[in-house]
């Protein structure tokens, strides 16, 4: 103990009744080790103490068991049985000043005040911050100015990029592993002077052919344990398959007649069948097979794979073995596609087997309970498959469309519009007017007339008016080629001095980031939020004047549009400052003496 | 029709679509200010002359937009109406016509002339000379306009629009009434054309001339007026507010200022975003969710 270690035997036990698991108990000041004697047994433990929210223990009696059980934080417990009483008991004494310890480390971080601090970051939380900043350059002139120019600490900086700094983080999942992409042929290694032949199963090749062959995989957990051992079986299959790979039928077919282990490998595989029957069937059924027929590999037997297989006529009684190389490799390219489905350790061949045997299970299940999806099926081949004279137009759902007036509308937008455009009075004072129809033609008449006779007026036009409009003209297109909104891709901004462009961007970008601590700091709930509240008032008021030096800085064409531009600036701050100053005499009235004329 | 290799390209050739309005309601109404339509007519006959003698083959069409109806008044490529007699004469042809045709005795306000019509005619008068002429001028088609918007003409001014915005005709328009008008601001910003509404009445030729005679190559190296920006924002269907933002039907995208439960337009139910209604299902815009 003195050298803060505690190392006793014991059994653990996830019950009171469990028989437990023999092994050594170790503490440590940070967390304790289960080892079991047994190094096969998985009931290994690891657990800090930090988890660990409380013990009990046996009382000391002659016939009780000497018991110590660490509580663990989610329910759990662990319990260790001793061998006598004063190992449990140190054990006990160690544990408990284990758990005070944690518990006051604990305690002492959850006192830590409740508002961001500046908490110890994980490497990789520092590094995606770093990596943040040298992406986004104006993220990083922000977070120096207001960061490092202590008007933001940097857990309150980043407190609201939380999204930006989870976007790089949705970890990718760890890659999985395929299956080999060849097929596991059996190469037989034959010394060449004696009779041996030799195979080479890894588990890797084990489970590739219990992916591929279900019979196999049935076969070996009906026989493994009970009936043969798993050299047995292997040393069988082996022999199937080299059965196989002469190639000679009649052979096999010989060999499965006296061997009826042997003949679950050397027949065709049910399982197999079963699953390709089930396949077929979930085939669109109006895929037209026989538009492939022209294909040019067709015309070759066995679909122009290089065929060695023997072109013998069989007697029908050998047709159960034989195996066509293409359903071998269908049968391949279906497993591998359909990639690695369990997860489990390669190394135990039975358990493997087993969660082969399961997955499968699971989706024969959802098959079943795919009912609809049957259905369905059938539907679609009915509505492909139909007469189309003989049905009657599927007409999709419709709701007919009525349209109100639209004049309604276009009268109430010509009275917006004029609102909105009219040079005053004079277009309400129009809309009075009223005048008959013979006098309104004939005046109009009466002017064609007017200029037929007369002709047309001499001068057209005063020098004095044309001067007037000409001025007219020039002001107004000398001040619309400036104006904001003549062409929607060229913003003012492109049009002030570069220095000018970029100092506006980076302070309009430092009163947003100050704006949104500064209402997001309301109401104000905790000191610390008033003092957060005053330093951002006072950076935004430093702001303030380097605006208007901005603004003032500028050449005279581009002040209006640097001041249209500063406006909202400013007023976004003014509108801070006046909440902070009424919230501040809100608060001095509600602390100080009301004063005398108040009711 | 003549093939289009042995057509004279020229860019300094313009075919000028002067339509001019005649809404007797609108001149009546402005009888009170200095500018009459004698005055009008006036400038606008000096303009139609300096554009003739711009260039000798410059080519000038006037259409009226009349009150019920429209009409080419001149032609000055055909050859029985040269002279700017003519175009009085077929003027006042025009207006009796156009006062036959008329039903109602009087009209509340000023009413609104037919833009929708003399603009059409002006754009199957440029598509003849495309496919017939021996020229291949540059259209373009000057409204001199003063009566309001006409509601009801929406849709035909706004498919008058877009058929002119592509065969490229540019529509220019100057405004001669006292209002803005949403439709030409409209036509001239879509086609790429002038607006302008002159300040001073009785300088319009001086405006004519300055802003609206050059051909379309010459405007290339001219500053000519801009609108201040055109207002294209929506107003809503139920209280007719111009509004930044707003809800659309999805089915006939009728805007509305707030949520409504059914559409005021077409009738289209709309339903929460989760809760389903059966009895509306066949209305429901969104398309049910995988089920």
């Amino acid at each position: 103990m003195a050298d803060g270690k505690v190392v006793k035997r014991a059994k653990y036990k996830s019950s009171v009744k469990d028989p437990g698991v023999p092994g050594v108990l170790k503490l440590t000041k940070e967390r304790f080790f289960f080892m079991p004697n047994d190094p096969t047994s998985t009931t290994k433990l690891n657990v800090e103490f930090k988890l660990i929210k409380g013990h009990r223990s046996s009382k000391e009696g002659s016939s009780k068991q000497a018991l110590l059980n660490l509580m663990h934080d989610q329910g759990r417990s662990y319990i260790f049985e001793f061998d006598s009483f004063p190992d449990r008991d140190k054990c006990r004494e160690f544990v408990a000043s284990a758990i005070a310890a944690c518990g006051e480390v604990v305690k002492a971080a959850s006192e830590k005040p409740a508002v961001p601090h500046d908490e110890q970051l994980s490497a990789a939380e520092m590094g995606r911050r770093i990596k943040l900043l040298q992406d986004n350059s104006e993220l990083q002139k922000l977070h120096r100015q207001l960061v490092i120019g202590g008007i933001l600490s940097e857990a309150e900086f980043w407190a609201a990029r939380k999204k930006l700094l989870e976007q790089g983080d949705i970890k990718k999942p760890k890659q999985r592993v395929a299956l080999k992409n060849d097929m596991w042929s059996v190469k037989p290694l034959s010394d060449g002077q004696t009779n041996r032949v030799t195979f080479n199963l890894t588990p890797e090749v084990i489970h590739q052919i219990f992916a591929e062959k279900p019979a196999v995989r049935q076969a070996y957990l009906k026989f493994v344990p009970g009936k043969m051992s798993e050299k047995e079986f292997w040393t069988k299959y082996s022999r199937a398959e080299y059965l196989h790979s002469t190639k000679n039928i009649v052979a096999a077919a010989a060999e499965a007649a006296e061997d009826e282990e042997l003949a679950v490998f050397l027949k065709q595989d049910d399982m197999l069948a079963f699953e390709a029957r089930k396949k077929i069937r979930r085939v669109d059924p109006t895929l037209d097979m026989e538009a492939d027929e022209g294909d040019d590999y067709m015309h070759l037997p066995d679909h122009g794979l290089p065929l060695d297989e023997t072109k013998e006529i069989l007697e029908p009684q050998y047709e159960p073995f034989k195996r066509s190389f293409s359903q071998y490799l269908n049968q391949h390219a279906a497993v591998v596609l359909r990639g690695r489905v369990i997860d489990v350790e390669l190394g135990d061949t039975r358990s493997v087997a087993e969660a082969f045997t399961r997955t499968n299970q699971a989706e024969l299940a959802a098959e079943v309970s795919d009912e609809s999806a049957y259905r369905e099926r059938i539907a679609k081949v009915s509505r492909v498959a139909e007469i189309e004279d003989l049905q009657g137009p599927h007409e999709p759902p419709v709701a007919l469309l009525s349209i109100k007036d639209p004049r309604d509308y276009f009268d109430s937008q010509q009275a917006n519009a004029i609102k909105a455009l009219g040079d005053g009075g004079t277009g309400t004072r129009q809309l009075k007017f009223n005048v008959s129809k013979e006098d309104a033609f004939c005046s109009l008449k009466n002017s064609i007339s007017e200029i037929n006779s007369q002709g047309l007026t001499e001068p057209i036009i005063s020098p004095e008016v044309a001067l007037k409009v000409l001025n007219g003209l020039s002001q107004n297109i000398s001040s619309t080629k400036y104006h904001l909104g003549k062409n929607p891709h060229e913003s003012v901004l492109d049009r002030l001095p570069s220095a000018t462009k970029d100092e506006l961007l980076l302070h309009w970008t430092s009163i947003q980031e100050l704006l949104k601590h500064f209402w997001s700091s309301y109401p104000i709930t905790a000191k610390y939020f008033y003092t957060k509240v005053t330093r951002l008032k006072d950076a935004m008021s430093q702001i303030y004047p380097k605006l208007q030096e901005i603004k003032e800085s500028v050449q005279s064409d581009f002040r209006h549009q640097v001041s249209l531009l500063v406006q909202p600036m400013l007023q976004a701050l003014d509108a801070a400052f006046a909440h902070y100053d009424a919230d501040i005499q809100k608060r001095s009235a509600k602390s100080g003496e009301r004063p005398n004329g108040f009711a | 029709m003549t093939p289009v290799s042995s057509k004279l390209y020229t860019d300094d050739v313009s075919l000028l679509m002067v339509l001019i309005d005649t809404n007797p309601y609108l001149w009546s109404s402005m009888k009170n200010t200095a500018f009459t339509f004698s005055k009008f007519l006036s400038h606008v006959l000096a303009f139609l002359n300096s554009i003739l003698l711009l260039n000798q083959m410059n080519q000038v069409v006037v259409i009226a937009t009349g009150y019920n109806s429209c009409d080419y008044v001149f032609d000055s490529s055909s050859s029985s109406m040269q002279r700017a007699e003519c175009l009085l004469e077929k003027l006042e042809e025009f207006v009796d016509k156009d006062e036959t045709l008329s039903q109602e005795d009087s009209v509340d306000g000023v009413g609104f002339s037919l833009l929708s019509g003399s603009l059409s005619m002006a754009l199957c008068y440029i598509q003849r000379v495309f496919r017939t002429g021996p020229l291949h001028p540059q259209p373009r088609i000057l409204c001199l306009h003063g009566s309001p918007d006409g509601p009801g003409q929406y849709v035909a001014v706004m498919n008058a629009i877009f058929s002119a915005q592509r065969s490229m005709v540019p529509i220019d328009s100057c405004v001669i009434g006292s209002q803005h008008s949403a439709f030409l601001q409209q036509a001239s910003y879509i086609t790429g054309g002038v607006y302008l509404k002159p300040q001073v009445s009785d300088g319009l030729f001086q405006y004519l001339s300055t802003v609206f005679a050059t051909d379309l190559h010459s405007r290339a190296f001219l500053q000519l007026p801009r609108p201040v920006g055109v207002d294209f924002r929506a107003s809503c269907f139920c209280h007719k507010n111009t509004i930044d933002m707003g809800y659309i039907c999805s089915v006939c995208l009728s805007i509305f200022c707030k949520h409504h439960k059914k559409c005021s337009t077409c009738g289209s139910n709309f339903g929460e975003a989760r809760k389903q209604d059966p009895s509306a299902s066949g209305q429901r815009r969104k398309t049910p969710d995988g089920s």
